[in-house]
């Protein structure tokens, strides 16, 4: 190291400028480089090819002799006497502007429509920065989004992070479309916006989605990151942050109330175990690396709203289940850092029910601060309830039912039975473009509950019996 | 600063760096690393070389880069101001990191966890002149207007009082007393710095018999806790370990609640944040921030900050024990911070146990939950200190690591059921896996305020729904119309003790909170209608008209609707309730 008195900022800025050829090891995504400059912790790369077509990376390991970074874009082609690096002395950033909506970027944030590069109005690191909890605004302001399941149920709250857990086959893409077109907050005008990032995902399922936000003609208000199927696995690592950051933007300093849809969850840990594997770390559960929880946290963390700013930013990330298991580590980390999650069930799907959301376990944990009088109905939580405690019991009566067969119930439980069906067929299911009114679903819902004796019901209120159940509406 | 410097950066990968040329570090020694000043931890010495746990996100660090050591352990700083605060995973205000860099949490910060400018009104109850034990009271500061802060001698310091300041106001440096321990006269402020890996001493041990009175009815009578003593809370996500964390901090009995947020949402501490202020004690009609302090590394905070967390956590507990208080500590959750003790073992590339858990992980758990008790404190009073940590585990399955070795040192366990949970039924603390070794230690304790009826009524409910259990099993196979109604009058029973007492909701004014007696009310009243109705089926009464017994939905809803201290309207119940059964049994005479 020389011995100038230089500040560390400009040392490194000065070291910004040196180039490095030859690398010491190609391994994967990960490239090896000997004897540099003293390079910081996850510094943003950029490597050129003998080809001369530069890619980004970033440094995962530094010491004194050795850098270890890794490559985005992927290390085909690279060889190792005739690739160049060079340390930029930053971090990995995005330049962010209200220009990005309406654009589409690719997983880096670099655009790949046919348009300019947006002009930035600033740059930010993509790594983002924990929000101090004292600085958060509690949620409590729901989103109407026109479906019984969620409204009814599992309310969605403005800022709240509520994941999609699906599976291979079901509507979850249906369903996220859905809530995107419809989603709105009583009473107010507000600047909406969209950020979609697409990790590893077919290419019919961003058309899908490019579509969907055409023919609303709500593509003006959508940004879209896409890290497609077969683009490489590596560049997923940035995507969601890339995507986090300009929502950040959008919503604390434009104000903007910003829905972010991640979609597949899934296919961005594999990324993560694949780099875990080849750096040789210590596996936890099924080979993924033992901070993925941490990982996860990071990105699902980076939503919420902040007290005395007008903005938020709702997360509803996808995810598809292997094997439909819901214990398996992805969805089970990810259910421990977000505010609930909408479950699918395949039985459900199967028998043509729209959407196919679980009845029981799903949840949304914010949902108890922002319903009832005042916001959605002064009967909202009590009856939400006692439909989760009846649907509860129709489960049981339907096991028992396997059993000594439907014909041999009690008629009590006979009616449980009827409540379920209905439950099921017109409260839960409804048409991908039908916009439900929360008045219309909560009716829905005692419509169902009429199905059975008032004495059944100990989670209502006798005073809400007398104003709900009581009145015999026709459906 | 003036610290020295200690090494240089060889190599950073994640939050474990490595120093070069490292000659008088020493271990666990807190140090600053690089230009940015992390805060970090010396964890492993060999050679030149020494292993810095970094507390910070270390992007951008570099080789090269200078450490500083700080000369000491990483410590707290503990005294009047502690309560009413919310504190990183190393004790540092956030608020006022709020204050200096904005919303979003910056790095290489410094600020006093104690706030310089605020003054104290002490007052002095040490006579001058007297000889002073360790622990002895200085004085006091009635640091909320529900806890008196009493200033004490720290551990390990004692001697001859040589003055001491008259009652005044005072900044927590200000020197307060001076005493001669015999080689030095020491100058004592209001503040006592303590390590955050080292127990506070107390004079010695007592057998728990008091329980944390929580108001939580499945707790308090099916499985109760006593103050000192520690409990684990698995469950899977969404069962309810926050919620009930929550309730316990809200109601529970103890003086002081620290709860430590260690890797959990950000939202549930901001919840905490706007909703305990508002809340008031129902014993002392003060707000219950007055008696939490909080302890905050949520998941996306630094991974190190966490391991830390709960030591932060039971620290500041131990110092409010040593007072005289009843303190509980909510830990949420213990899995969190083992996961970043793994998280840390991987990154030192140590040789991993089960799942990729460090060897010492069992051992690094029951320290941890060795530190509760119901003590003897060195200031001649009785303090205590009960842990009550949640657990997650992977795919809510028990047999896990973690779970595994927090019930082998651990007396209490509630374990959270996923089918209740699905039901709505909070919280959803399984009757079946659950267990309390404390029962015996309390149970006079109960019988004191409720009469011999308590254990025999309690023995009476839980053999019931060890019954309901075996004829669950029968009428899953064959229908319930199979069984005989005194058998099916047994699942009518349960099920109404599940909806009238298991079952509470926590957002109901009345029903959040049960106090000791009317729990012990309800649950006389419950199996009255069990013992009555048992005895009108084998006069011959049928189950259909037991069931339809108006008084019962009387019951149902008597949670809600029956006040704590309003022992006539349950004595109506039963009147009621007795009334009904004899004009049943008269049809049949």
């Amino acid at each position: 190291m020389p011995e100038l008195k230089l500040g560390p900022d400009t040392e490194r800025r000065l070291a910004a400028a040196r180039e490095y050829r030859g690398l010491a090891r190609i391994e994967g995504p990960l490239i090896f480089v000997r004897k540099t400059h003293p390079v910081g912790y996850r510094e943003l790369v950029e490597c050129v090819d003998s080809s001369g077509s530069p890619r980004l990376g970033m440094v995962m390991d530094s010491s004194d002799d050795l850098v270890v970074a890794q490559i985005f874009e992927g290390t085909q082609n690279l060889t190792m006497p005739d690739t160049t690096v060079r340390f930029t002395g930053k971090p990995l950033s995005l330049g962010v502007s209200t220009a990005m909506l309406g654009r589409v970027f690719d997983g880096l944030g670099r655009p790949i429509d046919s348009g300019p590069p947006p002009k930035a109005e600033r740059e930010v690191d993509v790594n983002g920065r924990p929000i101090n909890p004292t600085a958060r605004e509690y949620p409590r302001d729901f989103i109407q989004t026109g479906i019984s399941a969620i409204d009814g149920m599992n309310t969605l709250i403005r800022g709240q992070k509520l994941p999609i857990f699906s599976g291979n086959g079901l509507p979850h893409n249906e369903l996220a479309a859905q809530i995107a077109r419809q989603a709105k907050i009583r009473g107010g005008k507000t600047d909406f916006a969209v950020v979609f990032a697409a990790m590893g995902v077919k290419h019919d399922v961003a058309r899908f989605f490019i579509r969907s936000f055409e023919e609303t003609g709500s593509s003006d208000n959508v940004a879209l990151f896409l890290s497609l199927a077969d683009d490489p696995s590596i560049e997923r690592i940035v995507t969601p942050r890339v995507a986090l950051s300009l929502a950040e933007f959008l919503a604390y300093e434009k104000g903007m109330h910003v829905l972010v849809i991640l979609t597949d969850m899934a296919n961005y840990c594999e990324s993560l175990r694949e780099i875990s594997t080849i750096r040789g770390e210590i596996p936890s559960r099924k080979g993924y690396p033992g901070y993925l929880y941490s990982d996860l946290a990071e990105i699902y963390e980076r939503s919420g709203m902040i007290k005395g700013l007008p903005g938020s930013i709702t997360q509803l990330p996808i995810l598809t289940m292997p094997n439909d298991d819901i214990s398996h580590p992805i969805p089970d980390l990810t259910g421990y850092i977000t505010e609930g999650q909408i479950v699918f069930e395949r039985d459900l799907g199967g028998r043509g029910i729209y959407p196919p959301v679980a009845g029981l376990p799903s949840l949304s944990r914010l949902m108890k601060d922002g319903i009832g009088k005042g916001m959605t109905r002064e009967d909202h939580p009590h009856l939400a309830s006692q439909l989760f405690a009846a649907y509860s019991y129709v489960k049981d009566v339907r096991n028992l039912a396997s059993v000594i067969g439907e014909e041999e119930l009690s008629p009590l439980d006979k009616k449980y039975i009827a409540f379920g069906e209905f439950f099921e067929t017109r409260f839960i299911n409804q048409s991908p473009d039908e916009d439900r009114s929360m008045e219309r679903t909560l009716d829905l819902g005692w419509e169902a509950l009429r199905r059975l004796p008032a004495e059944e019901l100990h989670r209502v209120t006798d005073e809400e019996l007398d104003t709900w159940y009581g009145a015999e509406v026709g459906g | 600063m003036n610290e020295r410097i200690i090494g240089r950066v060889r190599r950073v990968n994640g939050p474990v760096i490595i120093l070069r040329g490292v000659r008088d570090a020493r271990m666990l020694e807190l140090v600053h690393v690089g230009n940015g000043l992390l805060v970090g931890e010396v964890i492993k010495l060999e050679g030149e070389e020494a292993l810095v746990q970094v507390y910070e996100d270390t992007t951008g660090l570099a080789p090269g880069e200078p450490a500083y050591g700080s000369g000491m352990p990483l410590s707290l700083e503990l005294g009047p101001g502690l309560l009413g605060s919310i504190y990183d995973g190393i004790q540092r205000p956030l608020d006022e990191l709020l204050k200096r860099t904005g919303t979003f949490i910056g790095r290489g910060v410094s600020a006093n966890a104690l706030d310089r400018s605020r003054r104290w009104g002490f007052v002095p109850s040490a006579a001058k002149g007297s000889l002073l034990a360790a622990g002895a009271v200085l004085g006091r500061v009635q640091e909320t207007s529900r806890i008196e802060h009493r200033i004490c001698l720290p551990p390990g310091t004692s001697g001859k009082l040589i003055s001491i300041a008259p009652e005044g106001e005072y900044g927590v440096d200000e020197v307060v007393a001076v005493i001669d321990t015999g080689q030095e006269r020491r100058e004592l402020t209001m503040v006592q710095r303590w390590p955050i890996r080292v127990p506070r001493p107390a004079r010695s041990r007592r057998p728990p018999s008091i329980p944390l009175v929580t108001g939580q009815r499945v707790i308090d009578t099916l499985f109760p806790l006593a103050k000192g003593g520690t409990v684990a809370i698995p469950g899977g996500f969404g069962t309810g370990k926050t919620m009930t964390q929550h309730a316990i901090a809200k109601w529970c009995d103890a003086d002081i609640i620290v709860y430590i947020g260690c890797g959990e949402r950000g939202n549930e501490m901001t919840d905490v944040l706007t909703e305990f202020p508002h809340l008031v004690d129902p014993r002392t009609g003060k707000s219950l921030m007055e008696r939490t302090v909080l302890i905050a590394n949520t998941s996306n905070m630094p991974v190190s900050a966490r391991e830390a967390s709960v030591y932060t956590g039971v620290t500041i507990a131990e110092y409010f024990r040593d007072q005289g208080y009843h303190v509980a500590v909510m830990a949420d959750s213990t899995s969190r911070w083992a996961e970043a003790l793994r998280e840390l073992s991987g990154r030192m590339e140590e040789m991993p146990a089960e799942e990729g858990f460090p060897a010492y992980l069992p051992t690094r758990i029951a320290e941890f939950y060795e530190r509760a008790g119901y003590m003897d404190t060195l200031s001649g009073s009785e303090g205590s200190m009960s842990i009550i940590g949640a657990v997650s585990p992977p795919g809510g399955d028990f047999s896990e690591p973690v779970t595994q070795h927090t019930k082998r040192f651990v007396r209490c366990f509630w374990g959270l059921d996923r089918n209740l949970a699905n039901a709505r039924h909070y919280p959803a603390i399984s009757w079946l896996d659950s267990y309390s070794e404390y029962l015996e230690d309390v149970s006079s304790w109960w019988t004191d305020l409720a009469g011999e009826g308590w254990a025999r009524d309690r023995k009476e409910i839980v053999e019931l729904l060890r019954r309901e259990t075996r004829l669950l099993q029968v009428v899953k196979l064959v229908g319930p119309d199979a069984l005989p109604d005194s058998q099916r009058f047994v699942i009518e029973v349960c099920g109404l003790f599940k909806n009238a007492f298991l079952q509470q909701n926590a957002f109901d004014e009345v029903d959040r909170f049960s106090s000791p007696l009317k729990q012990y009310k309800m649950l006389s009243l419950i199996l009255a209608y069990w013992r009555r109705g048992a005895g009108a089926i084998k006069r011959g009464v049928s189950l259909g008209e037991l069931k339809k017994i108006a008084v019962l939905q009387d019951i149902v809803k008597m949670k809600f609707t029956i006040k704590d201290d309003d022992e006539e309207a349950f004595a109506k119940l039963a009147a009621a309730l007795d009334r009904a059964v004899d004009r049943l049994e008269s049809a049949y005479a």
